[in-house]
This record gives structure tokens, sequence and C-alpha cells, in this order.
């Protein structure tokens, strides 16, 4: 049977683990090497690195991150921020990346998704949105959640997903670093929606919330960050608790 | 480092996506591979791994190439050969994301798309069906060996659109909208749909033993 992904994220700022609260007040939680082997140890089903702040200028300690923490990682990595175009995903894929995460890049040109997707595969291509309630809906923000664009985020998943995504990395701006539980309805109109796999993002803080989304929300695979590098809840723990309210998951391995 | 004497393992690159996972993996192991282009440095192995993600179309990298021909002289001569993923899919007649590509037709039947009950792609970890024949407890000549000492129900990794059937090689199966190959082998000829290199221990213990095979 196919099993409910838990996906430990870690959020990369200068070749440090941090996380912060909706998007800020950055914490630093480790190297990202020993994070995400620490993770696939507990039971994560896959690691996604994030460079939340990417710029050009890192470019090369974000590149030297990714090979140092796909060494000895034999669970799918993904790699996002800073990608805006093909070489920039050829130049992840190079340093040990399984997928690529696009974002605001993915906005700009949608022909991008396609254009990796041509060249690694549509399951290496996985489009990141980030969205947040407006005016009772859900407004897509690029750029770190900085910039509004006036779309529609269960438009834009459509779009994605016909221009060749893999998969849909969801998530909730308003929910980011709360640990107020998942943002259920967002994940499940656009599960829905879309005929490939959604992971939700955003807001986890206990066990029940990843019981939540995965049955009301339909997610496909759910990722959390602060609730696991601080110790709050174990992958090893919350997939106990998982199995224990029947929701199939990886456990034990 | 492995040792010079160790078998040569050709991980064969014909443009279908990225070969770097399964690589790691296999140096991971202490095994000796070269991930190659070229026909000749193919037919020079003692071992064969066909990679590959996408579409069934990239396949066509392989009849370009020349490749195609060293990788079937090599595995009718008897060479331990792996197909992983595309690779395991290449062994069927075709498959239906393709229908102008043929297969090496080394199983019967065809790769279809998943019943529409299930959305598709099959994205995720899902458990191993190990036909029983297959378990440790059946006799040598009949038990898997690709799956030595793999438990029955284990997790991989996969990441796919189109299914292989069941067939009398399938040595183990998975469960999504309905059953399909996860695992065929017949004499020296191997494949796995699922991602051995990305699907943690279980995946890394296939692999191994796939290197000790004998030649």
């Amino acid at each position: 049977m196919l099993t409910k992904r838990i996906i430990g994220c870690l959020d990369v700022d200068d070749g440090r683990v941090v996380k912060g609260v909706q998007f800020h007040n950055l914490r630093d939680a480790g190297d990202p090497g020993d994070c995400a082997a620490a993770h696939a140890r507990d039971g994560a089903d896959e690691i996604v690195l994030l460079d939340i702040t990417a710029t050009s200028d890192n470019r090369h300690t974000m590149l030297d991150v990714v090979s140092r923490t796909a060494r000895g990682l034999f669970i799918p990595f993904t790699v996002g921020g800073g990608i805006r175009e093909l070489s920039d995903a050829e130049a992840v894929f190079e340093a040990g990346a399984d997928k690529i995460a696009i974002n605001s890049a993915a906005v700009k040109d949608p022909t991008l998704i396609g254009k990796i997707a041509a060249r690694f595969g549509s399951q290496a291509v996985v489009v990141a949105i980030d969205a947040r309630r407006v005016n009772g809906g859900f407004e897509v923000f690029v750029a770190g959640g900085r910039i509004p664009t006036g779309r529609d985020a269960l438009q834009w998943a459509r779009e994605a997903a016909d221009c060749g995504a893999g998969e849909i990395l969801l998530t909730s701006m308003d929910r980011d670093g709360t640990q107020a539980g998942f943002d259920c309805e967002l994940v499940q109109i656009v599960a829905d929606a879309v005929s490939i796999p959604v992971i939700a993002s955003g807001g986890a803080g206990s066990a029940q919330d990843f019981i939540d989304v995965f049955r009301n929300g339909r997610a496909d695979a759910a990722l959390a960050a602060s609730i696991f590098h601080f110790g709050i809840e174990n992958i090893g723990q919350l997939k106990r608790e998982l199995q224990a309210a029947n929701v199939p998951v990886r456990w034990p391995c | 480092m492995p040792p010079a004497t160790a078998p040569t393992i050709a991980i064969v690159d014909y443009g279908a996506g990225n070969l770097n996972s399964v690589k790691k993996a296999f140096d991971y192991l202490g095994a000796k591979v070269v991930v190659t282009t070229q026909p000749e440095a193919v037919a020079a192995a003692d071992k064969i791994v066909l990679p590959g993600v996408g579409h069934f179309s990239a396949l066509v990298g392989l009849d370009s190439t020349g490749l195609r021909d060293a990788v079937l002289q090599g595995a009718r001569a008897g060479k331990p050969f792996l197909g992983i993923c595309l690779g395991m899919q290449w062994l069927f007649e075709g498959s239906d994301e393709a229908p102008e590509f043929t297969g090496a037709a080394i199983f019967g039947g065809r790769c279809r798309p998943f019943p529409s009950s299930v959305k598709s792609p099959h994205v995720g970890w899902n458990s191993l069906v190990v036909r029983e024949s297959s378990l440790p407890e059946a006799s040598a000549r009949e038990g898997s060996r690709l799956l030595r000492n793999v438990a029955p129900d284990s997790f991989v990794y996969y990441t796919h659109s189109f299914q292989a059937p069941v067939v009398a090689a399938t040595t183990a199966a998975s469960e999504y909208g309905a059953r399909f190959s996860a695992v065929v082998e017949h004499e020296n000829i191997f494949g796995v749909q699922f991602h051995p290199e990305k699907s943690w221990s279980v995946g890394l213990l296939i692999l191994n033993n796939f290197c000790e095979v004998k030649c």
C-alpha cells in the first residue's frame, strides 16, 4: 500500500539550518548534512533543503551544502531556492539533488517547468507554491513570501501540473512556523484539483495535525521543519502515532 | 577503493536523467562502477545497469547510440543485468506511453498506465509483496537472488506513471490501483520498478545483492 510521506525540511541560510516564524525571526538549528542524516535515521521519507535567502552570491556555498548533504543520503532529496534557469537546475542535480523545487522563477516563466522536466523528467520537478488567505481566496506570493502576485493558488497549481510539474509543495504562509496546524482547506482544494501529489507545508505542531492533513486535507505528503529540529516531535514517534490512527506510513523502516 | 579484480559495473548513460544517485549508491557499497555513454565500455564491463526516469520515449537514446545492441549482447551473453525504473520497463515488449518504441521483449506484456481509480504518477514509499517461492525459506534454486535477506513487506520508493504487468519472472509486486511488477528476475536478468538508490537500507541491500551475483 502506498504510504503517506513525512518530509523533513531544512531551511538553510548561508550554509546553516535555520527556522523562522512566518518567514521571519530565524533561529539556528545546525549543519544541513547532520540534520538530514538525523532525519533519515529517525524515519523521514524524504528531505527537502530550501535555500531561503538564495542570491547569486551564495550560489557556490549552496552547491557545496547540497553535495555535502547528498553524500550518504539514500532517500529522495529535493533542493530549492534560487533556481532561475535550466543551468541552475543542472548544477543542483550535478551536486546530488534528486528533485529541484522552483517557486518564483516558475511563476515568472512557467515554461521553465517543462524545460527542466524535459531534461530530468517530471518526477524531478517540484513546484513550490506559497499561498496566503486574501479576501476569501488563496493568493500566490513569491520572493520568499514578500511579493503578492494576484494569482489564485488553485489555478496556478493546475497550470504548473499541466506544464509538467511532478509534485506541488504547498505552503500556507499564514500557518508557517506557527505550529497551529496545517491549512487543511487550502491543501484539500489543491489536492482535489490536480492529479500529481501535493505536499502540505506550514503549521505542523502535533501528530494530530498530520492526521488531519492526510484525512481532511487529502495530502499525499506533509512537510515540517521546526517541529523536528528542536526535538518537539521525533519522526519515529510521529509515525507510530499516525500508524495507531490507521494512516498508512512507512514504519518500521 | 574496490579491489582491482572486482567486477566492473557499467551504468549506461543514454541521456535519460540524472545518474548521480545510482552511481553514489554503488560507490557507497564499494563496487567498481563506470558511468558510460560508450557501447565499447558496456561490452567491456562484467555487469550492466540500465537506469532511467521519465518518459518511455527517452529510450530512443539507447537505440540511436548503439548502446541498445551492446546492452542486449551483454545480457544474452549472461552478464548480470539490472534495469531500474524505465530500465526495467524496457525489459518488456513496450509501453503505451510511447507505442512507437519497442522494448527488449525479454519478458512478455506491455507497460500500461495506472487505473483511473488512483492518482498518477505513483510517487512515494510502497510495500513489496514478495512471491512466496522467492522467500528465503524457498529452495535455493527458486529463491530470489535480488531479494535475499529483504524482509517481506519492506518499503521501497517509487516514482512512475506506467506499470509493468505481473509475469512468471515477477518475484515481488506492489499494489497501487492494481498489482504490478516491482521486481523481475530470470537467470542473469533483473529489474526493479522502484528506485533502490533512494530506498534507504532496503534499497542498498538489493543493490548489494546485485553486486554479489556471480558473473
